[in-house]
């Protein structure tokens, strides 16, 4: 199955894009399309710890599950304000 | 056209039309408190040149919304607006705009200050500094709604 991942701040920097289209194989989730992510772009795995992640523009979980057509978010320590 | 209480925009921000937005005719506020969130020339000992805020834009709003509902929650008689501008900030621009109004002066200037706090946990919004020599990311905390720690710590400080 496809989904839309959107990275962002330095997220975005360090994968050179803030939209990737990635095929994973289903059923899948949100912590298997961050490790599949990580696989093809190493420097993005320093961010495991820190950040928190999005399902279809909602707060979510790693362990939530992912459909085709999804789309999800990494998202760095926020610096709103 | 009305001004919405919740924004994410990349217009210039004014007090002024939010507290219009937020005014209530009927007499039943006591209190209007509001804070506005500047664009500062020091930072961890750097001259900042300007901010660069991004968002993703459909989560932060929602974030939002999040926070004034947890707002009324606490403070019922509470009514709250939040704009919060993105995109290329001067220095001394204002990148926040909150107006709390309330029946009483406690509960306005409380629910104020959580919302500050809150934005700050968790809406999905980034500054990026531009400095004199550089620039850099800046990263706060982790978002997580759901912490319970962090929500009763914007609780305290709101309530200090």
């Amino acid at each position: 199955m496809r989904v839309t991942v959107r990275l962002f701040a330095r997220l975005r920097d360090l994968a050179g894009s803030g939209e990737l289209v990635r095929d994973v194989p289903g059923p899948a989730t949100i912590e298997q399309v961050w490790r599949s992510l990580v696989k093809d772009m190493p420097a993005l795995g320093d961010y495991e710890r820190t950040m928190s992640v999005a399902l279809n523009a909602d707060y979510s979980r790693m362990n939530a599950a992912v459909q085709d057509g999804d789309e999800v978010a990494f998202l760095p320590p926020v610096s709103g304000g | 056209m009305s001004v919405p209480l919740v924004a994410v925009t990349r217009d210039p921000l004014s007090l002024d039309a939010l507290s219009a937005a937020v005014a209530d005719a009927t007499g039943a506020d006591g209190a209007v408190t509001s804070f506005v969130g500047l664009v500062r020339q020091d930072n961890l000992g750097r001259k900042v040149a300007h901010l660069d805020y991004e968002a993703y834009e459909p989560l932060a709003v929602r974030g939002l919304e999040r926070i004034v509902d947890e707002a009324k929650a606490n403070w019922p008689s509470a009514r709250l607006g939040v704009h919060h501008r993105i995109g290329r900030l001067e220095l001394g621009e204002a990148s926040i705009v909150i107006v709390a109004a309330s029946a009483h002066r406690a509960d306005a200037f409380s629910a104020c200050r959580y919302t500050i706090e809150r934005v700050k946990q968790i809406v999905p919004i980034w500054k990026h500094e531009h400095f004199e020599g550089g620039d850099v990311w800046l990263e706060g905390a982790t978002a997580d709604p759901d912490d319970e720690t962090a929500r009763q710590t914007a609780y305290r400080i709101a309530c200090a």
